[in-house]
């Protein structure tokens, strides 16, 4: 029994319960900041498979940027959470059978284990990688794979990318006719003769 | 020194042609504004029309890229080929429609290509990170076409809708891969079927269930349809035409290939849901639909029971079938274009409607538009000589063929059933009398019509330039 093997069971409990806290707390900024202790613990799983460059982007990423933005969305959001917890009853059968569903399942999976069943396969290129140059970085290895093996997900990726914004861009962006936008040209432009006009106010007689 | 990962350019020209056209338009669209709606809305037409005819011509031998993650042979031509005639036709009626609205959003266009390129990735994956990759890619622009009318109710519910649960069916999808993965130790469809080859455990048969309801849910088969009357419904009618005509195609071309060629060995285990999701279709399609009066939700029911139909053929698992489900989608894809073009001109001087009961009388007001509405109507029924016929007979005697005979039975037995609400259309047209009378068909819409109308009954008496196609790609697969 390794050392290694008794954090990754505390790291996998850990985001396991954090995880299901995330479903079960009433609280939604609690659910949010469990969420981001399960996205630590997957750091640092990350860690313990010496894959540091993940666990630093998992959590400058994901707890940096994304969960900040859901704690923000959360507490702008005036959520009613009498009328939330309504529909539990009414949904709680479906949702238990689907629970027991996939309990059955997973104890199906662990006894195919159990019992001898075997997993086949060739490994990744990116372990081929790693296994076939033992000392080079993270970054390296990923770096190696990204843009030669994996070129073609990753600009698939690419492209998602830029549907999610373009759309998020049709559906939100208001272009609105006669709005006053300012307009930095222009305003350099300006001159004392356009932009100041001298009156000559005749004495008690105003403008 | 890595090999180089560039495939032939030639391999992945459609591909290219879409992906460059999209970010050119877009640049276009972003600097122009909408005054360049007219450029981008032809160039895109164009450049849909460009990349079928690089398809056509791509050579027919089977060729991988990006080690062999991506996969050109004749069953990704041909459904290649449907699925962007599809989003042409489609988006010519979409500009149609524009120029009669004051909204013209240019990245319709845009998001047309880019869903397009989508579904020519979902078409040639060839290991499970390419599926997914191409599935989100088709899926995500069409959560947003589904919305794009923005200021209409109807349509914003019927994208958030469509988001969520497509949302949920992708992450059942990407837990069956993920299970698939664990259990075969590879992601490449060639290394799967080599798995599976040796017996597939309990995990593995979970992993193709989940991937499988994941598929069902893009395709619209039963029990995972629930989306689609209500989105059906709240699109505005072009992208409706663009979901039924040419995403089903591509998902059902994934939905074919990782069955025959990942799991072909394999095919007594999936013969059973598939077997069950087909019934549960065909008999949803057929009764469900028969108290509609909105027609884009009549067609919403009769899309899931035709998805049943052509999942019959799947079932069978052998060549004819494979070959029965090819033709079945051309022949959709044809059908669902030129009755979606007919609602696209159901418009009275007052705006388009959509209920059936709005159709009475246009035998006599419009004779050529009841004509064409009324071949396709009986084609889609299945109504012998035309086309809607010859793709049932396929896929039926091909599941004869395997011994599925109960199927093709319940399958035959559905479409009398679901003849009763097409002739029901064609009766309001012929026999009631109305006020109907809609506003004269642009150019655009009489073309689209006519070439619908012409192959739906040309196909009956020529059959053979797109089965011999389709028997071509099926063998591919085998």
């Amino acid at each position: 029994m390794d050392v290694s093997f008794a954090f990754f069971y505390l790291f996998a409990a850990v985001l396991l319960g954090s995880g299901f806290m995330v479903v079960a707390a009433r609280n939604p900024v609690h659910a949010v900041l469990f969420l981001i202790l399960a996205f630590v613990n997957a750091a640092a799983l990350f860690l313990l498979l010496s894959a540091e460059f993940l666990a630093m982007i998992l959590v400058v990423v994901y707890v940096g940027a994304v969960a900040v933005l859901f704690l923000f969305v959360v507490m702008m959001l005036d959520v009613d959470f009498a009328e939330l917890k309504q529909g539990f009853l009414q949904y709680l059968p479906i949702g238990a059978l689907i629970g027991v569903l996939f309990l059955i399942e997973l104890i199906a999976v662990a006894s195919f284990i159990v019992s001898g069943g075997k997993i086949a396969g060739a490994p990744l290129a990116i372990n081929a990688v790693a296994q076939g140059e033992r000392n080079i970085t993270n970054v390296k290895a990923i770096g190696d794979v990204l843009y030669t093996t994996y070129v073609y997900y990753f600009e698939a990726a690419g492209l998602i990318l830029l549907v999610a914004m373009l759309g998020a861009i049709v559906l939100t962006l208001h272009r609105r006719e006669g709005v006053r936008r300012q307009s930095a040209a222009e305003q350099n432009a300006r001159t004392k003769l356009t932009a100041v006009e001298l009156r000559k106010v005749p004495f008690r007689q105003g403008v | 020194m890595m090999a180089t990962a560039l495939p032939s350019i030639l391999t992945i020209l459609p591909e290219l042609v879409l992906a460059t056209g999209a970010l050119f338009l877009i640049l276009t669209g972003a600097f122009q504004g909408t005054r360049s709606i007219n450029l981008v809305n032809g160039a895109a037409f164009a450049i849909l029309v460009v990349a079928a005819i690089a398809t056509v011509f791509q050579t027919s031998e089977t060729q991988t890229a990006f080690n062999g993650s991506f996969v050109v042979d004749d069953f990704a031509r041909f459904m290649k080929v449907v699925t962007l005639l599809g989003a042409a036709a489609t988006l010519a009626l979409a500009i149609d429609e524009m120029s009669r609205q004051l909204q013209k959003p240019f990245e319709l266009a845009i998001l047309v290509l880019l869903s397009s390129l989508g579904m020519l990735l979902m078409i040639s994956a060839n290991d499970l990170i390419a599926l997914y990759l191409g599935l989100e890619l088709s899926s995500l622009a069409l959560y947003v076409l589904a919305a794009i009318d923005r200021h209409n109710a109807k349509a914003s519910e019927a994208g958030l809708k469509y988001f969520v649960l497509g949302a949920l069916s992708s992450g059942m999808l990407l837990y069956g891969a993920s299970l698939i993965y664990g259990f075969t130790g590879t992601v490449s469809f060639a290394g799967i079927a080599a798995a599976v080859k040796g017996g597939s455990g309990p995990g593995l048969m979970f992993g193709l269930v989940f991937l499988l309801a994941g598929l069902a849910f893009k395709i619209s088969a039963v029990p995972f349809h629930m989306w689609t009357p209500d989105v059906y419904e709240g699109a505005p009618t072009p992208v409706t035409a663009y979901f039924a005509a040419t995403n089903k195609i591509a998902a059902m071309a994934l939905t074919t290939r990782v069955l025959i060629q990942a799991f072909g060995t394999d095919a007594a285990e999936w013969r059973q849901i598939l077997v069950f999701i087909s019934i549960a279709s065909m008999g949803l399609g057929a009764f469900a639909a028969i108290g509609q009066r909105n027609i884009k939700r009549l067609m919403a029911y009769s899309s899931i029971s035709h998805v049943g139909y052509a999942l019959v053929g799947l079932s069978a698992g052998t060549q004819d079938g494979v070959n029965g489900v090819l033709v079945y989608m051309a022949i959709y894809m044809a059908m669902t274009v030129g009755t979606f073009g007919c609602i696209v001109a159901m418009r009275t001087k007052d705006g388009s409607v959509e209920t059936i009961d709005d159709l009475s009388g246009l035998a006599r007001s419009q004779p050529a538009f009841a004509f064409v509405l009324m071949v396709l109507m009986f084609s889609l029924a299945g109504v012998p000589p035309l086309a809607g016929f010859w793709a049932k007979w396929y896929v039926f005697s091909a599941a004869v063929d395997a011994g599925l005979v109960p199927l093709a039975v319940i399958g035959f037995l559905t479409s009398v059933v679901g003849a009763y609400y097409y002739l029901r259309i064609v009766r309001v047209m012929y026999f009631d009398d109305g006020p109907a009378r809609f506003v004269p068909l642009s150019g655009v819409l009489r073309a689209v019509l006519a070439v619908c109308g012409i192959v739906v009954i040309l196909f009956g008496l020529l059959p053979s330039p797109i089965v011999m196609a389709a028997g071509a790609a099926a063998k591919s697969l085998f």
